[in-house]
């Protein structure tokens, strides 16, 4: 447990069992009246914001969240499947959790998947993935110009901008955090 | 800090210095004295003032620090510079009076539009209740930061809050006309509490009782309790009624500044003080 006089911005705490972060954190005493420590805190599951004051005599539960490594297995309907590296456990992630990231994920990848308790909060891949090009116009031969960008698209469907110089069967180095082209691997 | 000793100066007041430790702080429910070897380092120089009052003084200030501990934030900072004044033979409104005209002299620009708003009706419109005669100190206190001190920026100038419920009294006497209510203000600039005034509780039976309670729901909180200063009691007894303001100096060179905190006025504030 915390006690009111330990909270402080970044603080990590549970909610009714939900894993929160204080925001914003503010001390405040109004005159002659007791310590108050008025917090914005969100809620790391459904991401609601929301004030809270606490008073000095209060008690805020401590939130243990752990990150674990993971390798990705398969996609089972809309969820995908990992397995822990060091049990084999499988965990299963829906799709909103994983959001847009689920564009780079590939087979056998590495991640981290952060729980609380036993609920996967949030999976964060490696930094760059590389993948193939399967489908774009062809461009301009001898063109090297890395600031002419086209569409390409990936084998999951997933459209990138690309320079124009890259061709179908390349594979390229995209940045999972930005999902953006980073560079060019090797020529297909 | 020159121009609020001129101001003083040529109202007749005369500046005292008082002990700085004591052995025994004055004690108030929520602020916690620093401990100084075997004495405390004063929280504010009052019971010494009021002393002074008794002996026959009739116009007093000092400027000095005071210390509380384990306050700290944009706005708090344990060692801080106190203004304290008192006038015998006055009450809260003649201080009020002195704090208009003292704000005028060292902040010229500031608006002179002051808008007194008694502590009920503010309640009443921001927090949609009246803690006169219903107060409980929780919601109190959490109204007050969470919905009425931030309301009072909407104004374009000095805001007095006036006329607490006596529970919130502390060392402030009962209005005559109606006993749920003290005759205490505070004094907001820009959302920003500045100044605390009573016309001062002078009945010494009434403020021993008021200091058993505090000892009694200090102990309630786990807190340290210290013991009564009869001399200062004792004092109340031959002290005229009397108005007395605390100004916080800090506070407001930082609006004076233009700033938002502290940090701002308090150049050795993140060294490890």
């Amino acid at each position: 447990m915390y006690s009111a006089s330990d909270l402080k911005k970044g603080l990590k705490i549970e909610i009714d069992g939900d894993p929160c972060v204080i925001t914003n954190f503010e001390f405040s005493k109004p005159g002659k009246g007791q310590a108050l420590y008025r917090c914005k805190i969100k809620n790391l599951i459904t991401g609601n914001q929301f004030d809270k004051t606490y008073r000095s005599v209060e008690k805020v539960n401590r939130c243990s969240l752990i990150s674990r490594d993971y390798t990705f297995s398969y996609i089972d309907g809309s969820n995908y499947v990992f397995s822990d590296n060091e049990t084999y456990e499988e965990a299963l992630l829906g799709e909103e959790l994983i959001g847009d990231l689920k564009n780079f994920i590939v087979d056998d990848m590495q991640v981290e998947i952060l729980f609380h308790d036993d609920r996967a909060l949030d999976i964060t891949l490696p930094n760059f993935v590389e993948m193939q090009i399967a489908e774009t116009e062809p461009g301009a031969r001898g063109d090297t110009a890395t600031n002419v960008m086209k569409p390409a698209k990936l084998p999951n469907g997933y459209e990138i901008n690309v320079p124009i110089f890259i061709n179908e069967g390349d594979t390229i180095r995209i940045d999972t955090r930005t999902g953006t082209y980073a560079d060019r691997v090797s020529k297909g | 800090m020159r121009r609020i000793r001129a101001f003083f100066y040529e109202c007749g007041f005369t500046e005292v210095e008082t002990p700085i430790r004591l052995k025994v702080p004055c004690m108030e429910l929520h602020i916690d004295a620093e401990p100084s070897g075997d004495h405390f380092l004063r929280t504010s120089p009052e019971i010494f003032h009021k002393q002074l009052l008794a002996a026959g003084h009739e116009k007093i200030f000092e400027v000095g620090k005071c210390f509380r501990r384990g306050e700290f934030g944009p706005l708090h900072h344990p060692e801080y510079t106190m203004l304290e004044w008192y006038r015998a033979n006055a009450d809260y409104m003649d201080v009020l009076a002195d704090t208009k005209a003292l704000v005028s002299a060292v902040w010229p620009v500031c608006s002179t539009d002051w808008k007194t708003l008694a502590v009920s009706d503010a309640f009443l419109e921001f927090a949609g209740w009246n803690p006169i005669g219903h107060y409980t100190e929780d919601r109190f206190d959490i109204d007050l930061v969470e919905k009425v001190e931030p309301a009072l920026i909407q104004f374009a100038g000095p805001v007095v809050l006036i006329d607490y419920p006596i529970e919130a009294a502390a060392l402030s006497r009962r209005k005559l006309d109606n006993p749920f209510v003290a005759e205490r203000w505070e004094l907001y600039i820009n959302g920003v509490e500045i100044a605390n005034a009573y016309s001062e509780l002078t009945d010494p039976a009434e403020q021993r009782r008021r200091f058993e309670e505090c000892a009694e729901q200090r102990k309630a909180l786990g807190k340290e309790t210290y013991p009564i200063d009869e001399a200062f009691i004792q004092s109340l007894g031959k002290m005229p009624p009397s108005g007395g303001v605390a100004l916080g100096v800090d506070r407001l060179l930082m609006l004076i500044a233009g700033a938002d905190s502290l940090d701002a006025v308090l150049p050795f504030r993140g060294t490890g003080l």
